[in-house]
C-alpha cells in the first residue's frame, strides 16, 4: 500500500483553524510544590488536517489534549483559553462540554482494554454515543448503524460481532471498536491519544491505517499524540514536539524532519533506532532526564541535557518563535544558527565512535543450545466454573543456539512464545519435551547445587526496571544480592558493587541511594549491573529497552554493545523492536505461535527476508523519515494474532498470510495440509513452502 | 456446565457432612446433657436420666464414636435428626423457627446490601465532602458497635417514642401478637410494628459494612479509562458514573456479600435473642445452654447450608454481573 | 573483572535528583498519616482509652470487687462516677475493669489472627499445586462452620478455662478470610519481575517469602491487625453477653454489658457507660484502621474524576 497525500487535498485547509489553543496552562496542586504539567501551549488545528504531538512520557502531551476534551480531574487549574470553532471550551460547563464531546470533537484512547466498559456489549457502547446525541434515533436504527460502523472500520463478521463483549476482542480489535466509537457522530475533530502504543507492530500498521480512513470518511482533523517518531513521519501533515509541558518544536513533518532546529528534535530523531541504518553505526545517545515539572529552574528545561547550551539558555527560557523557515517555529536560543546550517545534526550529537571492531567468531563455543523445546499449557475459562477448553502451544518446538561473544536475537508479536522460551531457559529445569544445555552441561541433569552454580553463569535484565528491582532496597543492596546467594562475604560485595556501578556509567558513590532517585535509564543500568556482578556467560535480555523513553533507548543499547564486546558476553536478546535488535543482534530468530519461522544471520535476514511473516513484521515498523515512510511499500497482514484454541492445520500463519492469499489453489491446499519444517531458503532457516514467491508479494501491492 | 454444578455439589454435600458432624462431636465431647436433670426436684434417678438420655442418643456411657454412627444411621436412613432435649424432633423444630429466622435474614440483608451500595457509591463520589465524611463516621459507628448493643438501643429509643405517642406503635418483643384481630391489614400491621426494630438493626449492621466495602471499589472505578470513554462520547460525569461506574462497581460486591453473610448470620441470631423471637439464633444459644447436644448439631447443619446457599448465590451472581466470567 | 573498559556512552550521573535523604517507605507512610484527619481523631481518642484503661482506677476510691451497701442502684453522682449496680459496685471501677481485659482481649487474639493469616494464606499461595488446595478447602471448611458458632460450641469447655483460653479460640477462628486475600495477594507477587528475578539469581525460597513476599503484603496484614482488633473485642462482648463468654470473678465489658442491658431502660448508666466507653473505643481504632489503609495503599483512594 503507498501512502500518499491524496487525502489531504480533499480537504484544502479552510481559512479559519477549527481548534485554537492559547497559553494553555495546567497545574496540579500538590503539597509539595505545584506540578505545572502544561506550561503556556500554543497551536490549532485547521480543519481536516493531521497534527502529530511528539512528546517523552511526562511531556504533558496527553494533558493538553485531555484539556481540550475537558477531562481532567477536577483539581487541575486551567488558564489560557481553547477555542473550538469559536467557542471558548474552558468557559462550557460539564453539561455543555458533554454535548461537544462525542458528536464534535471524539477520543481514541491508548489502552483500548481498560477503556471499554467491561460489562457492556460493543454494540451496547457504539449505540450509547449515538443515542446521547440524537433523541430521535431509535435503538434498532443505532444497532443498524453500530454494525455498519464496525464494518467500516474493518472488523469481520460485525453482525456477531456488535453482541460481544470487550475482553471477546483482541487489542487491535478493541481499538478497531474505539474508533468506530469516536467516528460514530462524524466529528469534526479526533484527538487520538498514543492509540496504538499498547498494540504490536503488524496491528498498529492497521490501526493507522483505520484512522486515516476514518479521517477520510468523516473529513475530520486528527490530532495524533504519540511518542513515536515514526508514527508522526508516515502520517501526520505537521508535528509539534513537546518538553517539560511546553511546545519546542513546530512545523511541517517534511522541514522537522529533515532539518531539526531545535535541538531536543535533532536528539530524539538521531537516537531512535532505524531499520535502514541500524547495525552499520551506533546510536547517539540523548541523556538524561526531562526535568521535574514541580520546582522548575529558570532556563530552558532542555539545557542540562543539551550539548550545546550556553549560558542564556540556563538563564532565559526561548520563546516558540520562527528563524527564518515558513511554519517552523522552534523554542531554542541558538536555532538561528541551526537554521542557517551553522551547527549540523552531526556536531550537536555526535555519533560514537565503537570501542573496538569485533571478529565474529563461528567456531567459538556454545553457551546456549536449545533443542526442540516445548511448553504446552492447559488453557482454562471461566473464574467460577473453571474447565480446560484447549492447549496453548505457547512453545512448539523450537531450536536456538548462541555461541560465546555473540548475540541472539528472538522477535515475535505478544504472544508468540518469546517470554516462555526465556523463562524456560531461566528455570534450568528438563522442559516438557526438548533439552537445553547450558556451557555443554544439560540442564535436566543438574544436582540443585550445580544448578545454584550454574545461575552464576546465567543473568537476566527485565524489560520494566521499576517492576524488576525491588523499590525498598538501596541499589548498592539491589546489585549485591546474587553475590548474598553466593556467599560472597560483604567487604567484596561492596567492592564489586562498586565496579559494577562504574561499569554500567554510573557514579560507585550512588549504591546507597534508592531506586526512585534515579531515572528510567539509569534503572535499566541497575539492573544490568545486577545482571553482571555474578560474571555471567549469558545474559538473558528480556525486552531491555521497550519500557523506556526512546530517548535513553540508545544509550542502553549502546552499553550492551559495549559490555558485550568487551566482556565476551553473549546475550539471548528478546524484543519485538526490529530495528532495535537489528542494531545488536548477530543471528536473528522470528518467532510466530510458539514456531521459529525464520532463522538466520542478522544481515541475510533483514536484507532479504523470506518469510511472509518477517517482511511483513518489518514493513510495519514506521520509519521515521516521511520521505522514506511516504513512498515506501508495505506488506500488511490482515486479521490479528489467531486465539490459542483455533486449531489451524498446516502452515499456523497461513490465516494472515499475505503471499498466501497470492497462491493458486492447489498450492494453498499444501498450506493447508502440511505444517512446513524449516528449510534452507538463501542463506536464512525458513518455514515456508513457498518462500521462493516471496517476491510475488511486492509486486502485487 | 452441568458437571461442575454437580462436581461443586458433592463438594458442599462433603463440606456440610463435615461440619455437622464436627459439631455433633465436639458437643458430645464437651457437653454434659445429664446436667439439666440432676438439679430437678423431685430428683431423679442417676438411672431414669440416663435412660432419659438413651432416648436422645445422648448417653455419656456410650463412645462418642458409636453415638455418632447411631445419629447418622438414623438421619441416613429415617431422615430422622432426633430430638431436643423438650423432647421435640430437631427436623421439624428447625422447620418450624427456619421461617422465623429467614424473614428476618432475608429482608435485612437484602435491605442492607441495597442501602449500603447506595451510601457507598454516593460516599466515593463526594469523597472527603461532608457527606461522605458523616457516612464514613457514621458506619465506623456502627461497626463499632456490638449487634445487640444497637438492639437494646433501638429498643430505648422505642420506648422513648411509645411514650411519646401514647401507644405501643413499635413492639419490640416477640415476632407477633398474640390477640390480634383477624384479617390481612391487622396481621400485616402488627408483623410491621414487630419487624421494625430487629430489622432496622440488621440493616444498619449490614449497611454499614457493605458501604465501607462499595465505596473502596467504587473509587477504584471511578479511576478506570472506561468512565473518561463514557465521557468522552457525551455523557456527563454524573450519567457516566451512574452508567457505567456503578454497574461494574457491583460485580466485587458479589462475592463480598458471600463473606459477609456469616457475620450477619450470627448477628440476626443475637438479635433474635435481644427482641425475643423464637428463630433459629435461639435454638442455637439455647441448645448450647441447655446441653442439648441433637439441636446444636441441628442448627450448624442449618448455617452450613445456608452459608453453602449463600456463596453458591454469590457465585450465580457474579457470573450475571460479570460477562467476563460467563462460560 | 576488568575495571578498566572504556565505556562510550556518556554516563547520566548529573541528572540525579539533588541528593535527597533516601525517604523509606515508613517515613512516606507516617508523611500521609499526619496529614489525615481520621488519623488523629482515632489516633487522640485512642490514646484516651488506653489511659483510662490502665490508670482509670488509680484515681478511683472503689474497685470493681467493692460493694458499696449504702448506696444501692444509684445514679452518678460525685461518689460514684458511672453510678451503681444493685449491689452498690461501682459502674466506673468495674468499666475500667472490664475495658482491661477487652483491650488485652483484643491486642493479643487481633494481630495472632493476622500472623497466622499470613503464614498460612503466603504458604498456600507460593507453593500452590496441592499445598494450596489443601489449605483452601480447609479454609472452606472453617468458614461453613462459622467462627462465632464454633465459639459458642466449644464456650462450655472455655467456661473451666481461663480467659486465655478465649483469646487463642478468638485467633484460632478468625483468620480464614485474611488468608485468602493473602494467599492472591501473593500470587500476584509471585509473577512480579522482582521476585522472578530473585528466583533466577538462585534466591532461597525462606528468603524470597521474607524479604520479597512478605513485606509487599505486610500493609494489608498491619491494616486487618488492627481490624482484627476491632472484631476480636466484638466477638468476646458478644459471648459474654450470653454468659458463653468470660466468667466470674473475671469481667469484661461484655458481662456488663448482659448485667446492665435488663435494667437499660430504668437505670441506663448501668448499660450506656460500658456501651459508649467500648463502642467509642473500637470507634477509635476503626478510624485509625481506615486511616492507615489509605495511608499505605495511596491508590486505594484516588479520585480522578
Amino acid at each position: 500500500m503507498t501512502e500518499t497525500l491524496s487525502t489531504n487535498q480533499s480537504h484544502p485547509p479552510a481559512e479559519a483553524p477549527i481548534l485554537e489553543v492559547r497559553d494553555l496552562t495546567v497545574t496540579f496542586p500538590n503539597h509539595k510544590g505545584d506540578v505545572k504539567a502544561v506550561r503556556g501551549v500554543d497551536y490549532e488545528v485547521m480543519p481536516g488536517e493531521f497534527l502529530g504531538i511528539v512528546g517523552e512520557s511526562g511531556s504533558g502531551k496527553s494533558v493538553s489534549s485531555m484539556a481540550v476534551m475537558g477531562l481532567l480531574p477536577s483539581n487541575a487549574r486551567i488558564d489560557g483559553s481553547i477555542k473550538y470553532r469559536g467557542r471558548s471550551l474552558l468557559d462550557m460547563d460539564d453539561h455543555e462540554m458533554s454535548k461537544l464531546r462525542g458528536s464534535e470533537i471524539a477520543m481514541v484512547f491508548q489502552d483500548p482494554l481498560s477503556a471499554l466498559t467491561p460489562v457492556y456489549t460493543i454494540g451496547e457502547q457504539i449505540s450509547e454515543g449515538l443515542l446521547l446525541h440524537d433523541a430521535t434515533m431509535s435503538k434498532e436504527a443505532a444497532h443498524e448503524r453500530a454494525i455498519e460502523l464496525l464494518r467500516i472500520v474493518g472488523i469481520p463478521g460485525p453482525e456477531r460481532r456488535v453482541r460481544a463483549y470487550p475482553h471477546e476482542f483482541s487489542g487491535g480489535m478493541r481499538q478497531r471498536a474505539m474508533i468506530a466509537i469516536a467516528i460514530a457522530n462524524d466529528p469534526d475533530l479526533i484527538i487520538a491519544d498514543e492509540p496504538t502504543t499498547a498494540l504490536d507492530v503488524t496491528i498498529q500498521a492497521q490501526i493507522l491505517d483505520v484512522l486515516q480512513k476514518a479521517r477520510e470518511i468523516t473529513g475530520a482533523a486528527i490530532v495524533l499524540i504519540t511518542h513515536d517518531l515514526g508514527v508522526v513521519a508516515g502520517h501526520a501533515d505537521r508535528i509539534a514536539v513537546m518538553y517539560a509541558g511546553r511546545l519546542v518544536e513546530t512545523g511541517p513533518v517534511e522541514q522537522v524532519f529533515a532539518r531539526p532546529q531545535m535541538p531536543y528534535t535533532t536528539g530524539l530523531l538521531r537516537s531512535v533506532p532505524n531499520l535502514a541504518t541500524a547495525g552499520t553505526q551506533r546510536l547517539v545517545p540523548l541523556e538524561g532526564k526531562p526535568p521535574s515539572l514541580s520546582n522548575m529552574v529558570p532556563g530552558c528545561p532542555f539545557a542540562p541535557r543539551c550539548p550545546i547550551a550556553i549560558d542564556t539558555c540556563r538563564e532565559v527560557e526561548p520563546e516558540l518563535i520562527g528563524h527564518g523557515t515558513p511554519g517552523v517555529a522552534a523554542a531554542c536560543h541558538r536555532a538561528d544558527e541551526i537554521a542557517s546550517g551553522e551547527l549540523t545534526a552531526g556536531s550537536i550529537f555526535p555519533r560514537p565512535e565503537p570501542v573496538q571492531k569485533r571478529v565474529k567468531n563461528g567456531d567459538a563455543d556454545r553457551v546456549l543450545e536449545v533443542t526442540g523445546l516445548q511448553k504446552h499449557f492447559p488453557l482454562l475459562k471461566g473464574a467460577v466454573f473453571k474447565r480446560q477448553i484447549g492447549t496453548v502451544r505457547a512453545v512448539d518446538g523450537i531450536d536456538l543456539e548462541i555461541r560465546e561473544g555473540q548475540t541472539l536475537g528472538l522477535v515475535g508479536e505478544s504472544g508468540c512464545g518469546k517470554s516462555t522460551t526465556i523463562g524456560e531457559v531461566l528455570e534450568m529445569v528438563a522442559p516438557q519435551k526438548g533439552k537445553i544445555v547450558i556451557n555443554g552441561v544439560d540442564v535436566s541433569e543438574l544436582s540443585k547445587r550445580d544448578r545454584l552454580a550454574m545461575r552464576k553463569d546465567v543473568q537476566v535484565v527485565f524489560q520494566d526496571p521499576m517492576a524488576a528491582i525491588d523499590p525498598r532496597l538501596p541499589v548498592g543492596e539491589v546489585i549485591a544480592e546474587p553475590l548474598t546467594v553466593h556467599k560472597v562475604p560483604a567487604r567484596k560485595r561492596n567492592d564489586t558493587v562498586a565496579e559494577m556501578l562504574e561499569l554500567v556509567g554510573l557514579d560507585a558513590n550512588m549504591a546507597d541511594r534508592y531506586p526512585h532517585e534515579f531515572s528510567g535509564g539509569q534503572r535499566q543500568r541497575i539492573g544490568i549491573a545486577r545482571a553482571l556482578v555474578t560474571n555471567p556467560k549469558l545474559l538473558v535480555l528480556d525486552e531491555p529497552v521497550s519500557a523506556l523513553d526512546v530517548s535513553v533507548q540508545a544509550g542502553v543499547i549502546n552499553l550492551l554493545e559495549d559490555l558485550r564486546d568487551s566482556l565476551g558476553l553473549s546475550y539471548l536478546f528478546v524484543a519485538h523492536d526490529l530495528a532495535v535488535v537489528r542494531q545488536i543482534a548477530d543471528h536473528v530468530a522470528v518467532m510466530y505461535l510458539g514456531r521459529i519461522v525464520e532463522f538466520g544471520a542478522s544481515e541475510d535476514l533483514y536484507d532479504n527476508p523470506q518469510h511472509p511473516y518477517t517482511r511483513a513484521l518489518m514493513s510495519a515498523i514506521p520509519v521515521p523519515d516521511p520521505a522514506v515512510e511516504k513512498s515506501r511499500e508495505r506488506v500488511l497482514l490482515s486479521g490479528d494474532l489467531p486465539s490459542p484454541t483455533d486449531e489451524i492445520t498446516g502452515c499456523s500463519f497461513r490465516t494472515r498470510c499475505p503471499l498466501f492469499a497470492l497462491l493458486p489453489e492447489t498450492d494453498q491446499d499444501r498450506c493447508a495440509r502440511d505444517d512446513p519444517q524449516p528449510r534452507r531458503a538463501e542463506s536464512n532457516l525458513v518455514a515456508c513452502h513457498f518462500s521462493e514467491r516471496i517476491h510475488e508479494l511486492e509486486h502485487s501491492s | 456446565m452441568g458437571k461442575y454444578v454437580l462436581r461443586r455439589f458433592v463438594n458442599y454435600f462433603i463440606l456440610a457432612f463435615i461440619a455437622t458432624v464436627t459439631a455433633y462431636i465436639t458437643s458430645s465431647a464437651f457437653m454434659d446433657p445429664a446436667a439439666r436433670y440432676r438439679g430437678q426436684n423431685p430428683p431423679l434417678s442417676e438411672s431414669s436420666i440416663k435412660s432419659i438420655l438413651d432416648g436422645h442418643g445422648t448417653n455419656p456411657d456410650v463412645p462418642i464414636l458409636e453415638r455418632t454412627w447411631t445419629w447418622l444411621t438414623k438421619i441416613f436412613l429415617h431422615g430422622d435428626f432426633s430430638t431436643t432435649v423438650h423432647n421435640n424432633p430437631v427436623f421439624q423444630e428447625i422447620m418450624t423457627r427456619a421461617s422465623v429466622s429467614l424473614k428476618l435474614l432475608l429482608i435485612g440483608s437484602i435491605l442492607g446490601a441495597i442501602l449500603g451500595v447506595v451510601l457507598g457509591v454516593w460516599g466515593a463520589v463526594k469523597q472527603y465532602k461532608a457527606s461522605d465524611q458523616t457516612v464514613t463516621y457514621a458506619s465506623y459507628l456502627i461497626i463499632a458497635t456490638p449487634t445487640f448493643v444497637i438492639g437494646v438501643i433501638l429498643m430505648i429509643i422505642a420506648t422513648g417514642f411509645n411514650r411519646l405517642i401514647g401507644t405501643s406503635l413499635i413492639r419490640f418483643s416477640g415476632e407477633y401478637t398474640a390477640d390480634i384481630p383477624p384479617g390481612f391489614f391487622p396481621w400485616f400491621t402488627d408483623q410491621l410494628s414487630h419487624m421494625l426494630l430487629p430489622t432496622l438493626a440488621l440493616v444498619l449492621m449490614g449497611a454499614a459494612t457493605y458501604s465501607r466495602y462499595q465505596r473502596s471499589v467504587m473509587l477504584d472505578v471511578l479511576a478506570s479509562d472506561f468512565i473518561r470513554t463514557a465521557r468522552s462520547k457525551g455523557r456527563t460525569r454524573k450519567t457516566a458514573l451512574v452508567k457505567h461506574g456503578v454497574r461494574v462497581a457491583l460485580i466485587p460486591m458479589s462475592t463480598y456479600f458471600a463473606y459477609a453473610f456469616g457475620t450477619l448470620v450470627a448477628g440476626s441470631a443475637m438479635l433474635e435473642v435481644v427482641f425475643s423471637w423464637h428463630g433459629m439464633g435461639e435454638f442455637t444459644i439455647n441448645s448450647i445452654l441447655q446441653s442439648d447436644i441433637n439441636a446444636a448439631a441441628g442448627s450448624v447443619l442449618f448455617i452450613a447450608v445456608l452459608t453453602l446457599i449463600s456463596s453458591t448465590l454469590s457465585e450465580v451472581l457474579y457470573a450475571a454481573l460479570d460477562p467476563r466470567v460467563r462460560i | 573483572m576488568a575495571t578498566e573498559i572504556p565505556i562510550s556512552t556518556t554516563a547520566d550521573t548529573d541528572v540525579v535528583t539533588p541528593r535527597s535523604k533516601p525517604t523509606s517507605r515508613l517515613t512516606l507512610i507516617w508523611r500521609r498519616l499526619r496529614s489525615t484527619p481520621r488519623f488523629w481523631v482515632g489516633g487522640i481518642m485512642l490514646g484516651f482509652f488506653v489511659l483510662f484503661a490502665v490508670f482509670g482506677n488509680t484515681i478511683n476510691i472503689y474497685s470493681p470487687t467493692d460493694q458499696d451497701i449504702y448506696a444501692l442502684n444509684e445514679a452518678p453522682n460525685a461518689q460514684h462516677w458511672f453510678g451503681t449496680n444493685t449491689i452498690g459496685q461501682d459502674i466506673y471501677a468495674q468499666t475500667v475493669a472490664g475495658l482491661q481485659k477487652s483491650l488485652l482481649i483484643g491486642i493479643i487474639a487481633g494481630p495472632s489472627a493476622s500472623l497466622l493469616a499470613a503464614i498460612i494464606g503466603s504458604t498456600a499461595g507460593y507453593f500452590g499445586g496441592r499445598i494450596e488446595v489443601v489449605i483452601v478447602w480447609f479454609i472452606n471448611l472453617l468458614l461453613v462452620l462459622p467462627a462465632f458458632f464454633i465459639l459458642v460450641l466449644l464456650a462450655p469447655m472455655l467456661r473451666q478455662l481461663s480467659w486465655m483460653a478465649i483469646v487463642v479460640f478468638l485467633a484460632l477462628f478468625g483468620w480464614m478470610i485474611m488468608a485468602q486475600v493473602v494467599r492472591n495477594q501473593t500470587k500476584a507477587i509471585k509473577d512480579r519481575d522482582f521476585v522472578k528475578a530473585a528466583r533466577y539469581m538462585g534466591v532461597s525460597t525462606p528468603r524470597i517469602l521474607s524479604r520479597h513476599i512478605i513485606p509487599n503484603v505486610a500493609s494489608i496484614l498491619i491494616v486487618d491487625a488492627t481490624l482484627g482488633v476491632v472484631s476480636a473485642i466484638l466477638t468476646e462482648t458478644s459471648l459474654s453477653y450470653f454468659n458463653l463468654g468470660i466468667q466470674k470473678p473475671d469481667v469484661s465489658i461484655g458481662t456488663l454489658l448482659a448485667e446492665g442491658s435488663g435494667a437499660a431502660v430504668t437505670r441506663p448508666w448501668l448499660f450506656v457507660f460500658p456501651a459508649g466507653v467500648l463502642v467509642l473505643m473500637l470507634f477509635a481504632i476503626s478510624l485509625m484502621a481506615d486511616a492507615l489503609r489509605d495511608a499505605i495503599d495511596p491508590t486505594s483512594g484516588a479520585n480522578r474524576d
